[in-house]
């Protein structure tokens, strides 16, 4: 199948790959660029587990193809802090216990940075549904709703 | 042996070594490693769930351009019938290559029938298309009353059942029977005012690992080859790869990768050596990577069960008789957990009638892989309700009828072993002072609780600990990371060794770096490798006065060790680890020591949850609206690890108690082979899950632990149904409690 070239931005940096029209954004990411962190648990939109940015917007990117990042501005975990300097959600994710196997945990902390990005200071509630869309099958969820509901505390400066 | 001590680095909430690595996403999980020249392989799986191949016609996709190589089982040699341990669970050689690739028959919707590797993804996606098999169809066989039926279809003809008194000489699809019982059942039952029997019934689940299975493979021209996967245990995915393609042990390499959870399921191999098979073929590296429907279709799932019991008890609440019938669905090969649940199912209580039977069936499903105590929730699930139900008709509070019979140190286990101190009792007080068991309770509201037991395993495992010239340490121990392993196993190093925690990082190394480590299964790894680890560390403290007593020219009893120091007892002289290090080369060489063990004592860990429930009367939903999980750990070594087992075995077992089920067509095609429709607990379904630590320490352990993986997901299924049947008057005995199963039960209340 002939390649489509795309010119796209990542974690703001210019990038370009080919692709084929039918392979999606996660697909590209992980398999055109080396940009493992983003994760497949399905390939079906029900994980969460691919979750990154188009545009500041929450998206699996498995449900994207990866024609469609031409000219936009693709987030992902590989933009979130490092391991010198990582950001609060990732601290608080360690401090908290709130991965176990952790192949969950990219996913849920770009889709924690969305949240917390539109709502700076969610309830439980409200933080439990927003990250309905990343499952997690370690941990049932109490210590990561700990260390979002934290990492929210800190981000506001009232922790 | 334990006695309570002071504890530097035990019991801490340190941060995990591997914790920045999987917050950065720069771990490498089973599907994130590309070679140079790599292939791509994919599956081509049966249509039918039970089938007779006729003919398998691959010519079309081997002409297909960019195709490299194709299997199918005739490119596995001929290998006899023997059983490896795998695991918890131990398999049949000859059933798992038919499981990794059919032979002769399909045996469930799914099973695999072909692979082959191409040079991307969508050639081999279209490859597989045009791979021809020719079936003749059979009567698929999807439940255990089916299957035990006379006429009933018959999956393999080669199976005979195992455990009768005479052996039978027609073929059938009860691979086994196994039965226990102590004392006189009958009398027992005569000698009860009350009595409870009911029917019980456990559908088909999946272990729900987020991460599918995958891996990569090289095979080399000189006869090595090279895997790398996401497994439970590399070192049994070498040695069940090594049996089914018949190679030498040594000429395979497997590297374990990060592993995106397990739960039991990747205690077995479906991909590895199909893909060797191609790589050896097409002379290229393969990927062969599962999707998530596949998933679904061709690996786990846990049992589906049907059991009946019987228990009978005095007017004050003793327990004089329990009796159990167990069926459990074993998938398309013969083993499932049945033993295990068999050996469970009543053990939390000391009786002295017991009469237990069990069945290991054939149906036409995926092969059944272990999950989280694998067999114990099905069984106990059946058990605790009963026992629950008994409460009710003495009119006893539940927890006073388990505490009036709970087995304690010194009962005699029916599966063999006198207990040694176990914290039965203990999680039954702290559930019944905890202030979520005295809270009230509002309109549609019911709460119930349940106890579940766990054997724990001990099994093999081999370490070394490497001192660095700066004093820092390397751990390399060989047990997969599951669920935070390697921060405990860094917390005993440092404990011992008296050097800080985050000084001491922990690998795990492949199968030639290491000696020989069983399975991460059994809740062992925290239990046995971690007994290793100190054992090894103790010799490394050992190693390290030595050399400072010879700098000294001292005796070895004038050295103390304190915090990670030699210190010269005569004139106070000290030496740190770094120092003792740096200098060693010329003090007799590097400092390092190993220990391998099979880990003896293994210390059983008993669980009590609470669990508070509201039910929708109109629609039948039902929702968790308060959870305690109470268990006890020996000794916690990471608490917020401990914690997370307890509150992730409790989700897995409030989806089990709630929503999942395998739902198959009349053809045995599954229908909901994908998470929107086997729907796992999500972050809104669920409260925040309370947690008790129980402290009962083993005493085969030197800081007293059990392990704590697995008894967690037992309660949880009778303890969410019973409290669904408090709630709405009607008991539950069938999982799960999905909304049309409550709703229905409420209206077959209300007519
Ligand atoms: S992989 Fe995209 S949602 Fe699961
Ligand atoms: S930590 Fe394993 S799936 Fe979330």
């Amino acid at each position: 199948m002939a390649k489509t070239h795309v010119s796209t931005t990542i974690n703001n940096e210019p990038v370009e790959f080919l692709c084929e029209p039918n392979q999606t954004l996660l697909d590209c990411l992980r398999n055109e660029l080396q940009m493992t962190g983003t994760k497949e648990g399905c390939s079906t939109g029900d994980c969460g587990a691919c979750s990154v940015t188009v545009n500041g917007r929450l998206v699996c990117s498995c449900l994207v193809f990866g024609v469609e990042a031409e000219g936009q501005n693709i987030g992902t975990i590989e933009g979130i802090g490092k391991a010198e300097n990582l950001h609060v959600i990732q601290q608080k994710f360690l401090e908290h216990a709130a991965l176990q196997c952790g192949i969950c945990t990219p996913g849920l902390i770009v889709a924690t940075e969305a949240l917390l990005a539109e709502n700076p200071d969610p309830t439980e509630a409200e933080a439990r549904y927003y990250l309905a869309g990343n499952l997690c099958r370690c941990t049932g969820y109490d210590k990561i709703i700990r260390a979002v509901m934290d990492s929210a505390a800190e981000m506001r400066g009232t922790a | 042996m334990s006695e309570v001590k002071d504890y530097k680095y035990i019991g801490q909430r340190t941060i995990r070594p591997d914790g920045f690595d999987k917050v950065t996403g720069r771990a490498n999980f089973g599907a994130d490693l590309t070679l140079p020249g790599m292939l791509w392989a994919r599956v081509k799986r049966s249509p039918y769930a039970h089938a007779r191949i006729i003919d398998i016609d691959t010519s079309k996709a081997e002409a297909l351009a960019g195709v490299m190589a194709v299997a199918t089982a005739a490119d596995f040699p001929a290998i006899a019938s023997e059983t490896l341990q795998m695991g918890e669970t131990s398999a049949d050689i000859r059933d798992l290559a038919r499981n990794n690739l059919a032979l002769e028959k399909v045996l469930y919707h799914g099973h695999a029938v072909a692979a082959v590797a191409a040079v991307s993804q969508t050639i081999a996606d279209q490859a597989v298309e045009l791979i021809e098999v020719e079936y003749a169809e059979l009567t698929p066989v999807m439940d255990v009353l089916e299957a035990i039926k006379d006429d009933a279809p018959i999956l393999h003809d080669d199976l005979f059942t195992a455990g009768l008194a005479e052996t039978p000489e027609t073929p059938s699809n009860i691979a086994m029977r196994m039965e226990l019982k102590k004392g006189d059942i009958d009398a027992g039952f005569a000698e009860a005012d009350v009595i409870v029997e009911r029917e019980y019934q456990t559908p088909t689940v999946h272990q729900g690992y987020i991460e599918p299975h995958a891996c990569t493979v090289r095979y080399d021209e000189d006869g090595q080859s090279m895997i790398w996967c996401c497994t439970q245990g590399h070192f049994d995915v070498r040695a069940s790869t090594a049996k089914i393609l018949n190679m030498e042990l040594s000429k395979i390499k497997v590297i374990a990768s990060e592993i995106g959870g397990g739960f039991g399921g990747k205690t077995t191999i479906y991909l590895e050596p199909v893909a060797l098979v191609l790589s050896k073929k097409s002379g290229r590296p393969v990927k062969l990577v599962m999707n998530r429907e596949e998933v679904f279709r061709a690996s786990g799932p846990g049992s589906a069960t049907r059991s009946w019991i019987k228990v009978g008890a005095r007017k004050d609440g003793t327990i004089t008789a329990m009796q159990g019938i167990l069926h459990y669905e074993a998938g398309a090969f013969k083993g499932s957990p049945m033993a295990p649940g068999v050996m469970c199912v009543f053990t939390p209580y000391d009786v002295a009638n017991v009469h237990i039977e069990g069945f290991d069936v054939v149906v036409n499903k995926p092969k059944v892989a272990a999950y989280r105590a694998p067999g114990a929730p099905q069984a106990e699930f059946a058990a605790e309700s009963a026992i629950n139900e008994l409460a009710d008709k003495l009119d006893m509070d539940p927890i006073e009828l388990r505490l009036k019979n709970a087995a304690k140190e010194g009962t005699q286990a029916i599966y063999g072993p006198k207990f040694k101190a176990i914290g039965l009792v203990e999680c039954l007080e702290a559930a019944k002072n905890s202030a979520h068991y005295k809270s009230p309770l509002g309109k549609n509201q019911g709460r119930s609780i349940a106890a579940g037991f766990w054997f724990n395993a001990g099994m093999s495992s081999s370490v070394v600990i490497n001192m660095n010239p700066d004093g820092t340490v390397v751990v390399v121990e060989g047990s997969p990371d599951i669920g935070g392993s390697r921060a405990s196993m860094a917390m005993m190093a440092a404990e011992e060794l008296g050097i800080a925690v985050e000084k001491i990082k922990p690998i795990i190394a492949d199968t030639d770096g290491v000696g020989l480590n069983s399975t991460t299964g059994g809740s062992r790894t925290t239990f046995a490798t971690g007994m290793a680890i100190i054992e090894a560390a103790q010799d490394v403290v050992k190693q390290m006065k030595e050399r400072a007593a010879a700098v000294w020219n001292v005796t070895l009893d004038q050295v103390d060790w304190v915090d990670g120091v030699a210190v010269n007892t005569a004139d106070e002289a000290r030496l740190s680890a770094a120092e003792i290090c740096a200098a060693a080369g010329s003090t007799g060489g590097p400092i390092s020591a190993r220990a391998s063990l099979t880990a003896r004592g293994a210390g059983p860990s008993f669980a009590v949850h609470v669990a508070d429930v509201e039910v929708d009367p109109d629609t039948g939903k039902v929702d968790v609206i308060r959870y305690t999980a109470i268990q006890d750990a020996g000794k916690a070594i990471h608490p917020g690890y401990v914690e997370g087992q307890y509150q992730g075995g409790a989700a897995q077992g409030i989806g089990w108690a709630l929503n999942e089920e395998y739902i198959y067509d009349e053809n045995g095609v599954l229908e909901n082979a994908g998470y929107l429709d086997y729907r796992i607990p999500l972050a809104s379904d669920l409260p925040m899950i309370e947690t008790v630590i129980v402290e009962v320490p083993n005493p085969f352990h030197p800081y007293g632990v059990r392990g704590v993986g697995e008894s967690s997901i037992i309660p949880p299924l009778a303890a969410v149904s019973s409290a669904v049947s408090n709630a709405i008057g009607v008991r539950m005995s069938e999982l799960p409690c999905s909304p049309p199963r409550v709703l229905k039960a409420i209206q077959s209340r209300d007519n």
